[in-house]
């Protein structure tokens, strides 16, 4: 064995042992840890996020009008003060955008009380009350409805017998529950007419299960979120004073 | 003689490559790695903590703790990756102000490693996705989205392969059908393909071809759907699908009280965890690696 052999014998060895380790799993420890008021701030992070943090609150607290009372969704039995606002605000927004995109007008709107997420308070409204009641953001649609499914949406609200924000139609149930008149501007639903619906794309989509308006195949996006449309409307007026009125009522014995 | 020069030649060149390689790993006897895998999923733009006053998590998240819990983490175990499983947008004023710009900024400072995408983070419409890009110091992740024909082209890579003390650790992500979840207008043309062909694809790529010590999948399908939803899930996946030692999830928000341990097609465990949502939980798995085979032969020990 000469020297060149001793070269390669060493050679080898290295070779072998320098080569990538081979490693094998052999232990797995899992867990999770709480993000807690326990564990320290970051104050570098914390620097970073304040200026955004002040734009923000400082916009979200901009004071757009005032509310003359609080007002609850769960105040009033067929129709409430704030959702009759609510619908009305999307109306109200929503019909001149449609119009001047289509030329048509919308008939009626529907929303869903559920959808409603907070109360107003007495005082000043801010954006961040627009995000309060409306923090989802669903956008306003407008479905153009057959009257077999506008008479399944009437039987839906008659039959739930939930405050539904409703704007521009008018429901009466006679004492005992049972529809008695569905009528627009005094006139009653012709069922055999087509109308446009305004609604958001939650209840489109059958939320709340309002499967009256997904067997339909003509819908128009306004591409117009409902809490903008809240802004845009709490902007637009001065004074915040919705009331309960006669939009959806029960005849009483 | 002349097949004997080669031979000398070649064992030349190979000691030099064996003695400069001396310093690194060589010739420890037995040793023992550890890789830390943290993660989140479902954060939806929650970077303040919650309040005091909140009905369900009071004093619970926030961006800034979790930054120093991470750094904390990272200086006990310096191989340590960090992941996220989708829907980082969406759900404080932050994202409808900022688009999602401060959060991609904030996981860029705590030093993110990769991400999948989630359906809201399609919320501006993928090309509102695509304008925060340059805010994100991480890699995005799908194996099941084919951008091709969007704006994203070339900014998602189905998988990542990140090496943490010489462990090749590959990360593949997975996102949820978006047919019916998020509008059209929203997604474009992006395609959505089966999550189970695209995982044999790439576990096949991760273990056979790149030969990773550690498959992960970032997956934003949701944990599990009751019966009779057909709907793939991560417990689905992780049965019916081989050589993933990690799913991470997301979507379904689900909190779970530890991981849960599943048998895959092979009938080797799979490790599936979810941490909630918002920001309120940090999942922490630790990979304890050895060269001892016999250790390795006696079964990983799973300690959840």
């Amino acid at each position: 064995m000469n020297y060149k052999h001793v070269i390669l014998l060493f050679s080898i060895l290295i070779l072998s042992a320098c080569k990538k380790q081979d490693v094998y799993l052999n232990k797995i420890e899992g867990r999770q840890i709480n993000i807690s008021d326990s564990l320290k701030i970051d104050q570098n992070i914390e620097d970073f996020v304040k200026p955004y943090r002040k734009r923000v609150n400082a916009d979200l607290d901009s004071v757009l009008a005032y509310a003359v009372d609080t007002y609850s969704k769960n105040d009033g039995d067929y129709n409430t003060a704030i959702g009759n606002m609510l619908a009305d605000a999307v109306y109200e927004q929503s019909n001149p955008i449609f119009k001047s995109r289509t030329g048509e007008t919308i008939d009626f709107v529907l929303l869903n009380h559920g959808g409603i997420r907070s109360i107003i308070s007495k005082g000043d409204i801010t954006t961040r009350t627009a995000y309060e009641v409306m923090p989802f953001d669903n956008s306003a649609v407008v479905v153009k409805l057959k009257g077999t499914q506008v008479k399944e949406l009437v039987e839906y609200l008659a039959k739930g017998k939930r405050a539904h924000p409703i704007s521009r139609l008018n429901i009466v149930l006679d004492a005992d529950g049972n529809l008695k008149s569905a009528t627009l501007d005094g006139t009653p639903l012709d069922f055999s007419k087509t109308y446009n619906v305004a609604t958001n794309d939650y209840l489109y989509n059958g939320g709340d299960r309002m499967d009256f308006f997904k067997t339909n195949d003509s819908l128009y996006v306004l591409d117009y979120k409902v809490r903008n449309v809240l802004i845009d409307y709490f902007s637009k007026i001065d004074t915040l004073n919705p009331v309960i009125d006669n939009r959806f009522i029960k005849l009483k014995k | 003689m002349q097949r004997r020069q080669f031979l000398q030649q070649t064992a030349a060149a190979s000691a030099l490559v064996g003695l400069s390689g001396l310093g690194l790993t060589s010739f420890t006897p037995a040793t023992t790695k550890k890789i830390t895998i943290l993660h989140t999923n479902d954060v939806h733009s929650h970077i303040d903590a919650f309040g005091p006053d909140d009905g369900r998590n009071p004093n619970q998240g926030g961006v800034a703790r979790r930054a120093s819990l991470v750094e904390s983490i990272r200086k006990e175990n310096p191989n340590t990756l960090l992941l996220d499983a989708g829907d980082i947008f969406q759900g404080t004023p932050y994202f409808n102000y900022y688009g999602g710009e401060l959060e991609f900024k904030l996981m860029s400072m705590l030093k993110y490693d990769v991400a999948t995408i989630g359906n809201h983070d399609f919320d501006n419409s993928i090309e509102g996705l695509y304008a925060q890009l340059p805010h994100a110091k991480f890699d995005f992740v799908s194996a099941n989205y084919d951008f091709s024909n969007t704006v994203m082209d070339t900014h998602v890579k189905p998988y990542r392969i990140i090496i943490k003390d010489g462990i090749k650790v590959g990360v593949f992500g997975l996102g949820i059908e978006l047919n019916g979840l998020v509008e059209k207008r929203m997604y474009k043309e992006t395609v959505y393909l089966d999550p189970t062909e695209a995982t044999q694809e790439m576990t096949r790529i991760l273990k056979e071809d790149e030969k990773c010590d550690l498959i992960i999948c970032l997956s934003h399908l949701g944990y599990n759907y009751r019966e009779p939803s057909q709907k793939i899930s991560d417990l689905k996946l992780a049965k019916t699908t081989k050589d993933i030692d990690l799913i991470i999830g997301g979507h379904t928000h689900t909190f779970l009280k530890k991981p849960t341990v599943v048998k895959n097609s092979e009938g080797k465990n799979v490790l599936v965890n979810q941490v909630g949502c918002y920001g309120i939980n940090l999942g922490k798995i630790d990979f304890y690696f050895d060269s001892d085979k016999n250790k390795a032969a006696n079964g990983t020990s799973i300690i959840v």
